[in-house]
C-alpha cells in the first residue's frame, strides 16, 4: 500500500490527498478492484476531485453487493464525508441534503420529528446518492413505488463540471438516467426528498406461515393491498412439496398511543470477526436454521407491534455479517419476473438454485407495483422480485446464474444491476429493453466517458 | 435569536469536521453557536446541518483570517448577533497547505504562516481584549503537535502552530488575572481531510475526539490538552531528542 499524499502533496493536483492503490469490492466482498481513493470535505473538494485527466466514480458505503462501487480504472470518491443536511421543512416534510447523508442519519434525525424516509432498503447503511444511483426499493413498492416518486430534484454534478439542476421538469432525461443510472451520469450532490409522516416509530405486524410457494403467492394476491410493508422470507433449501414455504411479514405503521413514541433504538451492533471461519456457514447448518425458523414462527400472527428498527433493518443488528461468507464472498441474485408466467419461474428458479448451485442461504421475495415509466435503468416492474444470496464458487456458479439469466430473459424480467457482479453486456440488454435511450444520455452528458465503473465496463455501459 | 442557558460559543473554523463536532459537542451541553469561516456554500451547509442535527439555535459569520484589517468589526459584530454576550470562543481554523510546494513557492509558505499565525494571533488578540473586559468566558485555540518540534515534513506549518501555542500560553497568563480560561489544543493526528492520503486513517482519530476533548477542557479549566491523550507522551519522547540526534532522523 502506497499513500498517495506523500507524493502528490496533502493539497495536490486535485484538492486533498488521495490513497492510491487501495483493494475495494462490495457487499458481497467479491470481485475485489484496486483503485485510487480520494474522499472530499468539501464541495469545492469534491469538484476538483472530479476536474482535471482520468476517470471517476462516486462511492457510497459500498453495500451494492458486485463492482458498481467502484473504479479500477481511476479514482473512486469516497461521498460518506459530503453529508451535511442544507434544509428542512417540516410543515411540508421536505428535507434537502447532501447525497453522503445516510438513511441511518435520517431516520436518527426524523423519526423524533415525526417523519421518515419514503423508501428505505434492509440496511439502513446506504447513501442517498447510492439510493438514488440504484433508485431502490423497500417493503412499501407496492404501495408507494421506488425512491423516484418522491424525489423533488437532485443537484448532479457532471462530466462537464457542471452543476446541473434534475427533476422532473429540468433536465428530465438526466434525472430519469441517473435513477438506476449506477453513478454514471455524473455526481449527486445535493437533494430534495418528500419525507412520510408517521405518527410512531412502530409497525404493526402481521404473520402468516405459507407451506408452499402457491400459498405464499395466494396470499400476497390476497391481502396485500392491506398492508404498506409487505415481504416474505423464503426457505431456500426446502424442496419438493416444500419449494417456496415461506413467512410473510406484513404490516402498517402503528398510531401513537400505549407507549408507542418517536423513539429511536439505537442497538449495538454486533461484529462479526474479521476471520470467520466460514466452513460454519454451509448447506447442512442454513437448512436446519431454516427449518428451526419456519417452525418458530405460528401459522398465523395479528397485530404485534414492532420497532422500526428489527422490522426494517433486521440485518443491520450484525456490522458485518458479509464476514459469514468468508474470503471467497457470495453474490446476491435478485431479479423481477412479470406476473405473467410468474409463478412457474420462481418454482423454477428456487428448484434450480437449490440443485444446482450451494443453495441460496437467504432468500427473499415480494411483489412490486408499477415501475417508473421514464426511467430507461430502474429496475421495478410490475411482478415478483426475488432476492437469493448464494456463496461464491467461480465459474461453476458463474455458468448457473447464467441459467437463470436465459429463464429471466424467457420470462421478460431483469436483474438488478445494484446486486449484480457477473451479469453479460448482451443479458442486461435482453433484459433492460430501453437501454439505447440510456446509452444516448451517457454520450451526450459524458462523451468522453469520464464517469467509469467497473461494473460499467463489464456491461458495456461506458466506451 | 433565542438565547440558549448557557449563552454563545463562537466557533472559527467551523466548516471543518473538528469544528462542525466542536459545535455538535457544544450544542449537547445547552450553548447555541455561532459559526465562521470564510464563506460560501461550505458555511451555508454546516450551519444549516448543525442547526437541523443539534436543534440549537446557530447563526454564521463570514471571517477570512487572513484579512487582519477586518477583525476587530469582525468580534464586535460576533457579539452583537450573540445578543450582546459571548461565552466562549473556539480558535480552530488552519490551514494544512503543501509542504512540498512551501520550500519553493515563498508565497505559499507565507500564506500558511498567515493564517496559522498571524491571522489567528489577530483575532484572538481581538476576542482577548473582549473576554478580559468581560472578566469571564473562555478562549480555546486549536493549535498543533507539529508545533512542538520543527521536523523536515512541514516546518512551516509547524513553526506557524509554535507560534501559536506560545502565543496562547502567553494568553492564558494574562487572562488568568481576568478569571478567564485559555486552553491550548494539540491534536495529534486526526482523521480529516488534512492527513488523508498522508497518514492511515486506521491511525488517525475520529474528528468527534477533539470536539468532545475541547467540552471536557472548558468544564474542568484545563491549560493543554493532547489528543489524543497519548500524544503528549509520544510529544514529550520526541522533543527529549538530542538535536544533533534529531537532525539525523527522518521525521
Ligand atoms: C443488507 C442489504 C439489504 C439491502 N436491501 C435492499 C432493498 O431492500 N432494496 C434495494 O433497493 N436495495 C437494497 N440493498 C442495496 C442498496 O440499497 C444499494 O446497493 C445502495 O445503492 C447502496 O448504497 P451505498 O451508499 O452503499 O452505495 P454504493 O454501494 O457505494 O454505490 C452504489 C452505486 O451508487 C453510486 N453512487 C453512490 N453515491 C453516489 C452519488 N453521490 N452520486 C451518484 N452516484 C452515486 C455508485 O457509483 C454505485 O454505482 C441492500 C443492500 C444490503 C447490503
Ligand atoms: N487533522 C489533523 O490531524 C490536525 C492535527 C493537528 C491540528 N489540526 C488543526 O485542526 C484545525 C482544523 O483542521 P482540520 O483537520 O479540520 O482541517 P480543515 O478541514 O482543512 O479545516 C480548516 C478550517 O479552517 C478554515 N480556514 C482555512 N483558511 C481560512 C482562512 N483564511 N480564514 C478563515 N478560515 C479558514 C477552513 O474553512 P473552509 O474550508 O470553509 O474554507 C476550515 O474550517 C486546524 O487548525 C488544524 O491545523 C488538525
Amino acid at each position: 500500500m502506497r499513500f498517495g499524499g506523500a507524493e502528490t502533496g496533502a493539497a495536490g493536483a486535485r484538492g486533498v490527498g488521495s490513497l492510491a492503490n487501495q483493494r475495494v469490492w462490495g457487499w458481497g466482498r467479491q470481485p475485489v478492484g484496486e483503485t485510487e481513493l480520494r474522499r472530499p470535505e468539501r464541495l469545492r473538494d469534491l469538484y476538483a476531485a472530479v476536474s482535471g485527466e482520468g476517470t471517476a466514480l462516486a462511492r457510497g458505503l459500498g453495500r451494492s453487493y458486485g463492482d458498481a462501487s467502484f473504479n479500477s480504472a481511476g479514482t473512486t470518491i469516497l461521498m460518506e464525508r459530503i453529508d451535511r443536511y442544507v434544509d428542512f421543512d417540516p410543515s411540508a416534510g421536505v428535507v434537502e441534503c447532501e447525497a453522503g447523508v445516510t438513511i441511518d442519519d435520517l431516520v436518527r434525525h426524523f423519526v423524533p420529528r415525526g417523519f421518515f424516509p419514503p423508501v428505505v432498503p434492509g440496511t439502513k447503511h446506504v447513501t442517498m446518492g447510492g439510493a438514488i444511483a440504484s433508485d431502490i426499493h423497500g417493503k412499501n413498492h407496492h404501495k408507494d413505488g421506488s425512491l423516484a416518486r418522491h424525489l423533488l430534484d437532485f443537484e448532479l454534478l457532471t462530466a462537464s463540471g457542471d452543476i446541473v439542476t434534475c427533476s422532473r421538469d429540468e433536465n428530465p432525461d438526466l434525472f430519469w438516467a441517473t435513477l438506476g443510472g449506477m453513478g454514471l451520469t455524473g455526481v449527486v450532490t445535493t437533494l430534495r426528498m418528500q419525507m412520510t409522516p408517521v405518527a410512531s416509530a412502530y409497525v404493526e405486524v402481521d404473520i402468516d406461515r405459507a407451506p408452499d410457494l402457491d400459498r405464499t403467492l395466494e396470499l400476497f394476491h390476497e391481502s396485500d393491498e392491506n398492508y404498506r410493508y409487505s415481504v416474505a422470507w423464503v426457505d431456500g433449501l426446502a424442496g419438493g412439496r416444500s419449494l417456496g414455504r415461506s413467512i410473510l411479514m406484513r404490516g402498517n405503521p402503528a398510531p401513537s398511543g400505549d407507549g408507542r413514541g418517536l423513539d429511536v433504538k439505537r442497538r449495538k451492533e454486533r461484529s462479526v470477526p474479521k476471520i470467520f471461519p466460514a466452513a460454519l456457514l454451509n448447506r447442512t447448518s442454513v437448512k436446519a436454521f431454516n427449518t428451526l425458523y419456519y417452525r418458530r414462527h405460528p401459522r398465523q400472527a395479528r397485530g404485534a407491534v414492532q420497532h422500526y428498527e428489527p422490522f426494517f433493518f433486521p440485518l443491520d443488528a450484525a456490522r458485518d455479517w458479509n464476514r459469514l461468507y468468508g474470503k471467497r464472498g457470495f453474490t446476491q441474485y435478485q431479479c423481477v419476473l412479470p406476473y405473467e408466467g410468474g409463478r412457474d419461474g420462481l418454482a423454477r428458479i428456487l428448484e434450480f438454485v437449490r440443485r444446482e448451485t450451494r443453495g441460496s442461504f437467504l432468500t427473499v421475495l415480494k411483489r412490486f407495483g408499477p415501475g417508473e415509466a421514464d426511467s430507461p435503468l430502474s429496475f421495478p416492474m410490475p411482478g415478483y422480485t426475488l432476492a437469493m444470496d448464494i456463496p461464491w464458487r467461480g465459474a461453476a456458479l458463474e455458468s448457473a446464474l447464467e441459467r437463470i439469466d436465459a429463464i429471466v430473459i424467457e420470462l421478460g424480467g431483469r436483474v438488478y444491476l445494484t446486486k449484480d457482479a457477473r451479469l453479460s453486456a448482451e443479458s442486461l440488454r435482453a433484459m433492460y429493453d430501453r437501454l439505447d435511450e440510456w446509452l444516448a444520455v451517457k454520450r451526450r452528458v459524458d462523451p468522453e466517458s469520464r464517469f467509469v465503473s467497473d461494473l460499467g465496463q463489464r456491461l458495456g455501459l461506458v466506451a | 435569536m433565542s438565547e440558549g442557558a448557557k449563552g454563545s460559543v463562537l466557533i472559527l473554523g467551523a466548516t471543518s469536521l473538528i469544528g462542525r463536532a466542536t459545535a455538535a459537542a457544544f450544542a449537547r451541553e445547552g450553548y447555541d453557536l455561532m459559526l465562521a469561516s470564510p464563506g460560501g456554500p461550505e458555511l451555508e451547509h454546516v450551519t444549516a446541518d448543525v442547526a437541523i442535527r443539534t436543534g440549537a439555535a446557530v447563526v454564521s459569520l463570514e471571517l477570512d483570517a487572513r484579512d487582519t484589517a477586518s477583525h476587530a468589526g469582525f468580534v464586535r459584530r460576533a457579539v452583537e448577533a450573540a445578543g450582546g454576550e459571548l461565552s466562549g470562543a473556539v480558535l480552530n481554523f488552519g490551514l494544512g497547505g503543501d509542504a512540498v510546494c512551501a520550500r519553493e513557492d515563498m508565497s505559499h509558505a507565507e500564506e500558511i504562516l498567515r493564517v496559522n499565525f498571524v491571522g489567528a494571533a489577530s483575532v484572538l488578540g481581538h476576542l482577548a481584549n473582549y473576554f478580559e473586559q468581560r472578566r469571564r468566558g473562555f478562549i480555546i485555540g486549536v493549535s498543533s503537535v507539529a508545533g512542538d518540534r520543527g521536523r523536515q515534513s512541514n516546518y512551516v506549518y509547524g513553526s506557524a502552530k509554535a507560534g501559536l501555542s506560545a502565543f496562547l500560553q502567553g494568553l492564558r497568563n494574562r487572562l488568568h488575572h481576568a478569571g478567564v480560561t485559555v486552553v491550548t489544543v494539540k491534536p495529534g493526528f486526526i482523521d480529516t481531510r488534512l492527513t488523508y492520503g498522508k497518514v492511515s486513517p486506521k491511525m488517525a482519530a475520529a474528528p468527534e475526539r477533539v470536539g468532545a476533548a475541547i467540552v471536557k477542557a472548558v468544564k474542568k479549566r484545563r491549560s493543554v490538552v493532547y489528543v489524543p491523550g497519548y500524544w503528549r507522551l509520544i510529544m514529550m519522547i520526541i522533543k527529549a531528542i538530542p538535536e544533533p540526534v534529531f537532525k539525523r532522523l527522518n521525521l
